[in-house]
């Protein structure tokens, strides 16, 4: 949406909701009260709430937990200014003065910042000797000429080659897996008896990619419904179960 | 000129930011000098670049003096990319700074419970434009970093120094003491409803 700038932190760890309108829910607030022409020491919450959440909704903000908290609040004291209060109750205060003071308070902030940014706006329009902006980079610096011979640099390359080692290469074989192959074995276990496990289908001194081609056929066949594979637990062996026998059974 | 006007006027164009009348009077070290001489050079220097129409001025700033473009032919130099102004801060920047500015030195969680969001990212970029910089730790769990504004701060904002800021009673938002004003104003109000609350029950 235009209306958000969904910044991720440089380092993935932070995600900022950052509307470009508001700078966070005291400025909505703030800016709900001027629009609706509100005193702030007597603000009517359940009207303001209402329209803090209708806000936030438009705004599709309602994922920033920033907002949420501020809309949970105002919730919560309209629901205190609904509670009947006793004739003589000396503890009760006014569940807004908090808010209040906040607003107020943020009010300060806001005044404060207007003053800065025109103190930066006039610094912005004059420039320094040489003023480099922080937020640029500095331009790399001048390479100093090389004072070298043309045999000189031949040396120094002669040099690096003669340090580098052959560099190794292996030749990679490829070895193809014998699915089939392994197919007609589990078939031919599986024929014999109706369960098998994993030790009977594959040797003891299998290489790895006789392993591999065994589990893939194991895998195969299971889909194709002709076995199931069960394994009680992690690690443990793996019983297979000729389909053909489950069913009669 | 005076020949110690030009020499403040040499010193001040070969520095990128502002010197200190402190670093002025060290440079020119002469016992015949007489320490008021060199503020009446620098003023000498200045009505020197007003009067003739220069095309920078002398700024006292930060603590310093520098010499400064003045603003009429910001833009014709920007435009030809001899320099550029620096990129202007965001809404929640600057608020963040404003209240470090006036509550210095102070912790991320007040300064998130006065702007009701979370500051992390804010408070890393300005410290990375140098206008904030951890002054200290405060006395509560965790022992949390405080932040202070920096030199660069007031150089960037045309400050002379943080006097220069308004005093926070001074604003149009006057806020004495937090708490008195708010609990006077809610004493007030419980006056007021207790009076009403005591006209329906008769």
């Amino acid at each position: 949406m235009d209306d958000i700038n969904a910044i991720a932190g440089r380092e993935g760890e932070v995600f900022v909701v950052e509307l470009t309108q508001f700078s966070g829910p005291l400025d909505l607030l703030l800016s709900l009260i001027r629009d609706e022409q509100i005193d702030i020491q007597d603000i009517p919450v359940a009207r303001i709430a209402e329209q803090f959440l209708k806000r936030i909704s438009t705004l599709a903000l309602d994922e920033a937990a920033d907002y949420l908290e501020m809309a949970a609040r105002l919730v919560r004291i309209k629901a205190q200014m609904l509670l009947p209060r006793r004739e003589g109750d000396e503890a009760w205060e006014d569940p807004r003065a908090e808010l209040v003071r906040r607003l107020l308070e943020y009010q300060q902030v806001r005044e404060v910042v207007d003053i800065l940014e025109r103190r930066s706006d006039d610094r912005r329009n004059r420039f320094a000797r040489a003023f480099l902006p922080q937020n640029l980079s500095s331009p790399a610096p001048q390479a100093a000429a090389l004072s070298l011979s043309l045999p000189e640099l031949f040396a120094a390359v002669d040099r690096v080659l003669r340090v580098a080692r052959k560099p190794t290469i292996h030749d990679v074989v490829p070895r193809a897996l014998d699915v089939d192959g392994a197919i007609a074995t589990v078939r031919a276990v599986l024929q014999m008896r109706e369960h098998a496990r994993w030790a009977d289908v594959i040797q003891p001194d299998a290489e790895p990619w006789q392993v591999l081609s065994t589990l893939l056929a194991l895998l195969e066949l299971a889909k194709r419904g002709e076995l199931r594979v069960q394994q009680s637990r992690p690690f443990a062996t793996v019983e297979i179960t000729s389909e053909t026998a489950s069913e009669a059974a | 000129m005076k020949p110690l006007a030009k020499l403040l006027e040499a010193a001040l164009f070969s520095s990128a930011h502002p010197v200190a009348l402190s670093d002025l009077k060290a440079m020119v070290n002469d016992p015949e000098v007489k320490p008021d001489e060199v503020t009446e050079a620098l003023n000498e220097l200045r009505h020197h670049y007003d009067d003739d129409e220069h095309g920078v001025e002398l700024i006292e700033v930060a603590g310093g003096w520098q010499i400064l473009t003045r603003p009429e032919y910001t833009e014709t130099i920007e435009r030809a990319q001899l320099a550029a102004r620096p990129q202007r801060l965001s809404a929640a920047a600057l608020e963040t700074l404003a209240i470090i500015a006036y509550r210095q030195p102070i912790g991320r969680a007040e300064i998130e419970e006065i702007r009701g969001v979370g500051c992390g990212p804010i408070l890393k970029s300005l410290h990375e434009r140098e206008l904030i910089e951890v002054v200290g730790r405060g006395e509560g769990m965790g022992r949390p970093l405080l932040y202070g504004t920096t030199p660069s701060f007031l150089e960037q904002f045309a400050l002379r120094h943080l006097g220069e800021l308004p005093r926070a009673d001074e604003l149009a938002v006057a806020l004495r003491d937090p708490n008195a004003s708010a609990g006077g104003q809610a004493n007030g109000q419980t006056e007021q409803i207790r009076e009403l609350a005591d006209v329906t029950t008769r």
